[in-house]
């Protein structure tokens, strides 16, 4: 089965809505268990293989690949029909205030914002399932860590993952097998590790979604699919199709050569190949339509190219469309016995959203100045990273804050920008000429960016509903967001800036502008660092959460969330490892269910 | 990824600011209404990402004569020709620069302003000081206004708006000239080719940042 039209839909197991880290995993398990899929995506068909400008140069790109609102990430990112605004389909905030405001982000394409994403996968620890019951703020997971760790191995071995084993406190080391080796430290990786140690921060192998070596088609698939011929032969098939990394051009172009994680190479190809899957796609779902006995009979949809209106149906329906566009289209399911929307008896639908807490500090290390040429692509992102240190110091109440962040970095000499040479005043004085040039070529490479990524607590003021009076261009009712960080997000972010500039001096170097003492000040604005989750939170009971521990929506019993909307924490680890784990767990349940004639 | 964020971010911010009161309206509509000069359409959400572009391929280019000498005179002198690698002008940044001012995006309009007055206000300084414009003077008269403005922090009083020009034209000058061909190779940047290996720094880059010897201290 294949690209579909609305006109030849045929008869399904379950409709998937969204194609990206949920849509894509919650199709692949299903599909490959032999389920019959229909996914539909609001965006356009994407080929990475044809589509991806992968040794294409800055100066080959209008405005040298800047950043623009039509191309927020540069013009070479992968994303399409993506962004913070799209035209057409506007949001709306509450507040005028900065500090009140959540930015939306969205990617209209097939594969979604997997084909442009840093490929970070890390794993939630089992403090982050239980955070209530370790510090009495926000929400436990229904389940722990125990529960998801078999598909985090299988996600890793399906994706791909380069990093190791640390064995450190709340950060969780993979079965033997799942990880692949992670690459060579870059120098600036090795001075930032060996200065941090001074300062008691453990600096170790990043993890991200990228083939450090070919996976090994042989066995993995085996232990994937087990007792399922088929599945292993699709999957063996498809893993030979992926390169391993060659260590040029950046991931958020995303790959042509399948080398690292995006839905568009790895879960799609194998599900399609099984004949089970059909795709639809530039079909905007906006509702979930209810058939006998208040269950979900299937979805209706905005077929973009005509602007009509178009339905399927299913035995069971998995949004998996983000956290807020599936929040989106259940506020929108309203009916004469849930006026205020789908799955929402508790009143907790569009509620707790969350992003991940996140600043920036930058710094110029004298040592790294002036270095020999060498090949610095590598991975193109981080490839060793610090995980949280203060779980002790923390929880004994010493640092004004609940929660943790983990420290991306990265500097070295990646591919010039517009931004490579750019702001220099402060060290050069204001040179040109020669000068200039000499010093391009002294500063070039002894920068090192550190980013926190941190966690958010879930709190009652950051949630979102339908607006009474906006719609998109295709008549739907849109979001308005309500958005505010406690002093926990807010302290965090200051911690976060005390500490990199202490890394930075700790290098000898000094740090690019101002130490932000004031975290509010700090703190990038909400949805800015796109790792939105909640809105449709799991929980063990009906009257505080929208869904059970496996995503699906305690009022409607073939109804499954398997995106972000689920979380009921947004741990400092980015989320999409963690949404794939539980899409596949949430899958596997779905097909347990429909063996057993539930559903 | 990890740098662009912060840039984009910038944006978002800026860009937010001037879509905050006219929710609904597309980017194009706010734009439109702010500026004329930015009625032009952009590349689009959904460009052809494998085109190899040109300046001048997606909108028209805008520069008068006029500024593109000054500019050009002014490039060369920021960036000039070395031994080791050409001048700005040599490797089309001068066409990079109209590209740019040319732009409808906020960042590229508000950059237009800058630019514009920047090269005008340097013909009019050239025009008082020396009686010749700017593009005409020999390089000593030109550093003489030059090194007035290169350095906002000592600008003499009165000369801070075209010392904050001089710092963004070199900033843009940089971002032409060092993603060029030519300019790539004069930075040292030996990247974006396939590597069989990633084999991390070699040992003479370990040796200068002190990381060789003393590998108990250090990380694997």
């Amino acid at each position: 089965m294949p690209f579909v039209k609305p006109a030849n839909l045929g008869k399904y197991d379950v409709i998937v809505v969204g194609s990206g880290a949920a849509g894509g995993q919650t199709a692949y398990t299903l599909a490959m268990e032999g389920a019959r899929v229909l996914m539909i995506e609001a965006g356009r068909r994407y080929s990475p293989e044809s589509e991806t400008p992968m040794f294409h140069a800055p100066h080959q790109a209008p405005l040298r690949g800047t950043s623009t609102p039509e191309k927020p990430f540069g013009f070479h990112d992968a994303t399409v029909d993506g962004g913070w605004q799209v035209p057409g389909e506007p949001y709306v905030n509450a507040s005028e205030d900065d500090a009140g405001r959540f930015d939306w982000w969205r990617a209209r394409m097939l594969g979604g914002r997997t084909n442009h994403w840093g490929r970070y996968s890390f794993r939630n620890g089992p403090y982050d399932f239980k955070p209530k019951g370790r510090d009495g703020l926000g929400f436990d997971w229904p389940l722990g860590y125990q529960e998801l760790a078999p598909y985090y191995d299988k996600v890793e071995m399906l994706i791909g993952v380069y990093g190791a084993n640390d064995g450190l406190e709340n950060t969780p080391d993979s079965s033997p097998g799942c990880l692949l080796p992670p690459p060579k430290p870059r120098v600036s990786d090795l001075l930032v590790a060996h200065r941090a140690k001074r300062l008691g921060i453990p600096v170790v192998a990043g993890h991200r979604a990228v083939l450090t070596q070919a996976l090994d088609h042989r066995n993995l698939p085996r232990k994937l699919h087990p007792g399922n011929a088929n599945a292993q032969a699709v999957l063996a098939e498809h893993m030979q199709r992926r390169a391993a990394c060659f260590w040029a051009t950046p991931c958020g172009r995303g790959c042509s050569v399948g080398a690292n994680y995006q839905s568009t190479t790895v879960h799609l190809p194998p599900a399609l190949a099984t004949g089970k899957l059909d795709i639809l796609v530039s079909a905007m779902v906006h509702e979930v339509t209810l058939g006998r006995e208040g269950r979900a009979s299937g979805v209706r949809f905005v077929d973009k190219t005509t602007g009509t209106t178009g339905e399927a149906r299913a035995r069971a329906v998995c949004l998996a469309a983000s956290a807020c566009e599936t929040v989106r289209i259940l506020l929108n399911s309203k009916g004469v016995r849930h006026p205020e929307g789908l799955a929402n008896s508790s009143g907790k639908l569009g509620r707790y959203l969350m992003d991940t807490v996140g600043t920036s500090v930058q710094g110029q290390v004298p040592l790294l100045e002036a270095l020999p040429p060498h090949n610095e692509d590598g991975a193109s992102g981080g490839h060793l990273y610090a995980p949280w240190w203060l779980y002790g110091e923390q929880l004994r109440g010493k640092l004004g804050f609940a929660r943790g962040y983990h420290i991306e970095f990265q500097g070295g000499r990646t591919m010039p920008s517009m931004r490579t040479v750019s702001g220099l005043e402060w060290l050069t004085g204001g040179s040109y000429g020669r000068k200039f040039k000499e010093d391009a070529r002294r500063y070039y490479g002894s920068m090192v960016n550190f980013d926190g990524r941190g966690e958010m607590i879930p709190n009652e003021h950051s949630w979102c509903e339908i607006d009474p009076a906006v719609k998109d261009r295709w008549g739907i009712p849109v979001l308005r967001f309500h958005w505010q960080w406690s002093e926990h997000e807010t302290r965090q972010a200051a911690h976060m800036q005390k500490t990199f500039a202490a890394i930075i001096e700790a290098m000898g170097g000094r740090v690019r502008g101002e130490v932000l003492a004031d975290g509010a000040k700090a703190i990038a604005p909400g949805g800015s660092i796109i790792h939105e989750v909640g809105g449709a939170i799991m929980g063990d009971d009906p009257r505080g959460s929208v869904t059970n521990g496996y995503g699906q929506a305690w009022d409607v019993p073939n109804l499954f969330v398997t995106d972000g909307a689920t979380f009921p924490s947004n741990a400092d680890k980015n989320p999409t490892l963690t949404i794939m784990a539980l899409a596949w767990r949430s899958a596997d349940h779905i097909l347990e269910r429909m063996r057993r004639r539930e559903l | 990824m990890r740098i662009d964020r912060r840039t984009t971010i910038q944006w978002m911010l800026a860009a937010a600011a001037a879509l905050r009161f006219a929710p609904g309206l597309g980017y194009a509509g706010a734009q439109a209404a702010e500026s004329p000069a930015a009625a032009v359409p952009g590349y689009g959400t959904d460009p052809d990402l494998m085109r190899l572009y040109q300046p001048g391929d997606v909108w028209p280019l805008t520069m008068s004569a006029a500024e593109r000498r000054t500019a050009a005179a002014l490039g060369d002198l920021v960036v000039p020709a070395d031994a080791d690698s050409p001048s700005a002008s040599e490797v089309g940044v001068v066409e990079f620069l109209d590209e740019w001012i040319s732009a409808p995006y906020p960042v590229q309009q508000a950059d237009r302003r800058t630019v514009s007055w920047g090269l005008q206000w340097l013909d009019d300084e050239a025009q008082r000081r020396f009686r010749r414009g700017f593009a005409a003077l020999a390089t000593d008269e030109m550093t003489a206004i030059c090194d007035e403005i290169c350095f906002l922090p000592r600008a003499p009083e009165g000369l801070e708006a075209a010392a904050t020009f001089f710092a963004r034209f070199r900033d843009l000058l940089a971002g032409g000239y060092y993603t060029s061909p030519a300019g790539m190779r004069a930075i040292r940047y030996v990247g974006n080719v396939v590597l069989p290996r990633f084999d991390g720094p070699p040992p003479d880059v370990l040796r200068r940042v002190g990381l060789l010897e003393g590998g108990d201290e250090g990380p694997r």
